[in-house]
């Protein structure tokens, strides 16, 4: 499929390059770019007062009648056949309803995965659930107890004896290596990409690096754990879910249950944190079939060790980085290289070779990547894939070199971006890092970086100064769909199976659709979170606010021309076409004559109806085939490092964005400080520990993978180019995972400048800069 | 044999093993107190037990025999929100909302921990108090409360306008 899709991707984009800019989605500068109300606000979330009040409802609190609970019994070797299941004693257990295992699951078909071109599967895991003794990854859920209370179910699970034949499981990274694979594709990317005679150019190079590095297994560990609560009404699942894929999870569900889309439901109105962990796994399955074989409703709220075993997380990741420039900097060659994991049954490629590609012009390049097939759980997409430990590769390698020659890391980097994109020539729809550099290393105070590493030392501690860039492309999804309905209060409701998990969706798809509607924010309702509502994309790739935005526009557009058409001949609009009109001041009006008005209650009343709605969609996304999309960052760090204990305490970031216009700078602040903090994890503790002898996640809590907490997080300074980008709706880019590229690196660098000790291995903990 | 939670007496469980957690959640339908890990490492779970804050998913109910318990719901008078509960709003001390109910409970009983001038981990000087290191103080004493999607700064502003609401 994949050299299919290098083909018909290729193809589209040298047709894009003779069709006019006008023609494509983006070609006509959105308005409210220039027009803006309420939007680049400051505006507080509307579900502010259910949350801090705890009446936001999340999928585990849904209650139902005769509801039973699910515990989960997770294999424990990686790879053979149950050949025993003693579930007597389970299944004698007080208050057990069912236990379900291979031997009485009902047929379930695979679920569709995750991909580019069905908006309607949600599936990560892609491997037959349940319905033989195969084991094929250490955790696999091999038998579900149902029963009255969660303590009768835990208590029920642990009496379940489990009896292996095992055979030799692959578990170890360093050991697939040799059986490497090479996919054609990254996401819409060629993966393989090799231009010019970098061999040359290292024999030439004034400065050059050559490292390796590593980033292990993360976990995406929201607070709220996965769950679902589930209930069978006759043929029609309902499926109340913690999840960011709503329409996904409902046609992915039809499809393993053998019925239609529209006989499932599923709502999620509140979701306790993703970063790419809620999507369709295992436990929804398990939990719908489990309650179709019990006949009662079902709650399957993961325990944090379940989540471990059977969420994904993403890839470990080891990467070669070679550069190669001549004394002013200028980049001769760009090797990036490396391995990744993703079994056939995952749906994700780690992309980590692409941030490099689309920042940097070099002369010569040699990027490729390599998968590797382990008996594991699979991997998946987490906040950044690709980019957050790609860009820790490729930008400790940009540090390294400028080391090497003696050049401000802030000048080589600025020295190698390009005007257009690096390898297609593309234009930028909008692309001004050097201004983010510029407004970063002020607030910082950049020049008060000693260039010669440990030159600055307090106690027994070493200061350090870093920093680095930090890259996400644009995604705008198709299929994305609103409705707009204004009643005859002139009142709007806009409604779309859109999700929140903390980005402030309803707050700021409020403040887009007043302003494109011309009303207050009080006049606007956004309702979302649930498949009855107009079909939703994912809530992925930093897409959902573009995605949305473009479908509220085209609703809007049709809404104007049915508004038109009701008002009719006896009116002051009377004769005006589409385009001659605009939204304003509670109904329409001649965009050069705004006395030609007419409100949106009175076209209304006129016309004895109560409401009118339209619908709109997204379309397909043209213009980022057309145009070098990217949003950049320039991330700043300042810390210590213990010349005794050898930890390192970060003491000030600075974050200075490049992402398009923002929309509302309270909630924006907080994403980027947010993604900003998962970066800080990353570089300094967070790690999912496997037992490489038999593929166990050793750290299956959140006592042993260490997040961020309120002591660990300093202060951090958030600023913006504010640019719009002219391709995008509203001028904005998407923000949600931008926030934590770059950070690593700027941490490792800042070590660096700290104490001359370059650690290529992530988390950075004490024992690596102990150790010579 | 009752525990008193939000001012209302609740019988307790028959299932001694019913942690105070879950009787909240699944038996009385209180799901303001949030379950996040289920073993003390979170702090989702943090209510107010007679004026202490505890993680509940570690307390049994029977612990909670013949006391009082706040729970989020608790704090709001009369639809009235506490006045932290409106400063985590204003300051944007929260994004997906799962932590907050925890972090609120938890910072309004360390306000009461700061009032009464209790030490923490990076107190200076015990013998001179607290001093002004105030949000140096904030971060240690809330690092019980976890939250993954990062919205710590807005958190230690919001209780730190208490403290300064407090003092003035």
């Amino acid at each position: 499929m994949s050299k299919l899709q290098n083909a018909i991707v290729g193809g589209v984009r040298t047709a894009m390059g003779y069709v006019p800019s006008s023609w494509l989605p983006g070609g006509t500068r959105d308005p409210l770019i220039d027009k803006r109300v309420t939007l680049g606000t400051q505006q507080s979330r509307v579900d502010g007062p259910d949350k801090v009040q705890g009446v936001a409802r999340f999928a585990a609190e849904v209650r139902m009648d005769g509801l039973v609970y699910a515990a989960c019994v997770h294999s424990t070797i990686a790879r053979g056949k149950i050949t025993e299941l003693d579930l007597a004693a389970a299944e004698a257990a007080p208050g057990v309803v069912l236990v379900m295992t291979h031997r009485n699951a009902p047929k379930l078909a695979l679920p569709p995965p995750i991909g580019m071109t069905n908006l309607k599967a949600a599936g990560n895991n892609i491997l037959p659930i349940m319905q033989d003794a195969d084991i094929r990854w250490n955790g696999q859920t091999v038998a579900l107890v149902l029963a009255e209370t969660q303590e009768q179910a835990n208590h029920a699970a642990s009496l379940i004896v489990v009896r292996y034949e095992q055979a030799a499981a692959r578990t170890r990274f360093e050991d697939a290596k040799a059986d490497a694979t090479t996919p054609d594709s990254l996401m819409i990317e060629r993966n393989r990409l090799k231009r010019g005679d970098t061999d040359a150019a290292f024999r030439n190079a004034a400065g050059s690096v050559d490292a390796v590095y590593r980033t292990p297994w993360h976990n995406h560990n929201p607070i709220e754990p996965n769950a679902a609560t589930i209930a069978w009404q006759g043929d029609r699942l309902i499926v109340h879910d913690a999840t960011q894929m709503l329409n996904g999870t409902a046609g992915s569900l039809a499809k393993v249950f053998g019925i239609k889309d529209t006989q499932v439901f599923v709502s999620s109105p509140f979701v306790g944190g993703a970063f790419g962990g809620k999507a369709l796994w295992d436990h929804q399955i398990l939990g719908a079939a489990a309650s179709k074989l019990a006949g009662r409703p079902v709650r399957i709220a993961l325990s944090r060790a379940s989540m471990h075993r059977l969420i994904g997380g993403r890839s470990q990741t080891e990467q070669r980085v070679a550069l190669a420039a001549d004394a002013t900097g200028k980049l001769k060659a760009l090797l990036h290289q490396g391995f990744s994991v993703k079994p056939p049954h995952s749906v994700c490629d780690e992309a980590f070779t692409l941030s490099g590609r689309s920042l940097y012009e070099s002369e010569s390049y040699d990027i490729v990547q390599h998968t590797l097939d382990l008996d594991l759980l699979a991997n998946t997409f987490m906040r950044a894939p690709g980019e957050a430990v790609g860009t820790f590769a490729i930008e400790s390698a940009m540090d390294e070199l400028a080391h090497d020659l003696g050049i401000d890391p802030i000048a080589l980097r600025l020295r190698n971006i390009g005007d257009t994109d690096p390898v297609s020539g593309a234009p930028h729809s909008q692309s001004d890092l050097r201004l983010a550099y510029e407004l970063g290393a002020k607030k910082f105070g950049w020049d008060r970086r000693a260039a010669t590493p440990k030159s600055r030392q307090d106690g027994e501690w070493l200061i350090g100064m870093g920093c680095a860039t930090g890259s996400f492309p644009y995604v705008r999804m198709p299929g994305m769909s609103a409705r707009i309905t204004i009643d005859s209060n002139g009142h709007a409701t806009v409604s779309s199976a859109a999700h929140e998990m903390g980005m402030g969706t309803a707050t700021v798809q409020r403040q887009h659709a007043a302003d494109r509607l011309g009303l207050p924010l009080d006049y606007v309702t956004v309702r979302i979170g649930d498949t009855d509502l107009p079909f939703g994309s994912f809530a992925g790739g930093s897409s959902q606010t573009a995605s949305l935005g473009a479908a509220i526009n085209a609703a809007s557009a049709k809404l104007a021309g049915d508004l038109l058409r009701l008002a009719g001949n006896d009116t002051p609009l009377a004769g005006l076409r589409a385009n001659e009109i605009e939204f304003a001041n509670h109904g329409l009006r001649k965009i050069d004559e705004p006395s030609r008005y007419e409100s949106f209650a009175s076209i209304l009343e006129r016309a004895s109806r109560s409401e009118i709605s339209a619908m709109g969609e997204s379309g397909a996304p043209l213009e980022i085939l057309k145009f070098s999309m990217h949003s950049r960052s320039a991330i700043f760090c300042e810390l210590r490092v213990s010349e005794v204990t050898g930890e390192v305490r970060v003491t000030r970031l600075v974050g200075a964005f490049d992402c398009g216009r923002i929309l509302n700078p309270k909630t924006a602040t907080s994403q980027f400080r947010g993604g900003m903090i998962m970066g800080l994890g990353m570089a300094l503790t967070e790690e999912t520990l496997l037992d490489k002898r038999n593929g166990r996640i050793m750290s299956a809590s959140m006592t042993d993978y260490h997040v961020p907490v309120h002591l660990d997080v300093p202060e951090i300074d958030v600023l913006w180019t504010d640019i719009p980008d002219p391709r995008t709706p509203m001028g904005a880019r998407g923000i949600g995972e931008i926030g934590i590229a770059g950070v690593a690196a700027a941490i490792a660098n800042a070590v660096f400048n700290a104490t001359g000790k370059r650690i290529r291995d992530l988390p950075l903990t004490p024992d690596k800069l102990l150790s010579d | 044999m009752a525990i008193a939670i939000n001012g209302t007496d609740y019988s307790l469980p028959d299932d001694p093993r019913v942690s105070l957690l879950d009787l909240l959640r699944e038996r009385i339908g209180l799901t303001g107190t949030k379950l996040g890990c289920n073993q003390g490492a979170c702090g989702a779970c943090t209510v107010i037990l007679d004026g202490e804050r505890v993680l509940s998913c570690l307390t049994l109910a029977v612990q909670a025999d013949g006391r009082a318990v706040t729970t989020i719901e608790g704090l709001s008078k009369q639809g009235d929100m506490h006045p932290l509960q409106r400063a985590f709003i204003e300051h944007d001390g929260l994004q997906c909302g799962y932590c907050t109910p925890g972090q609120i409970c938890s910072a309004v009983a360390m306000l009461g921990e700061m009032r009464r001038g209790d030490p923490s981990y990076v107190t200076a000087d015990l013998v001179a108090g607290l001093g002004s290191t105030t949000r140096e103080e904030i971060r240690e004493r809330m690092s019980g409360n976890l939250c993954r999607c990062g919205a710590h700064h807005g958190i230690v502003e919001a209780i730190e306008e208490q403290l300064v609401g407090d003092a003035a």
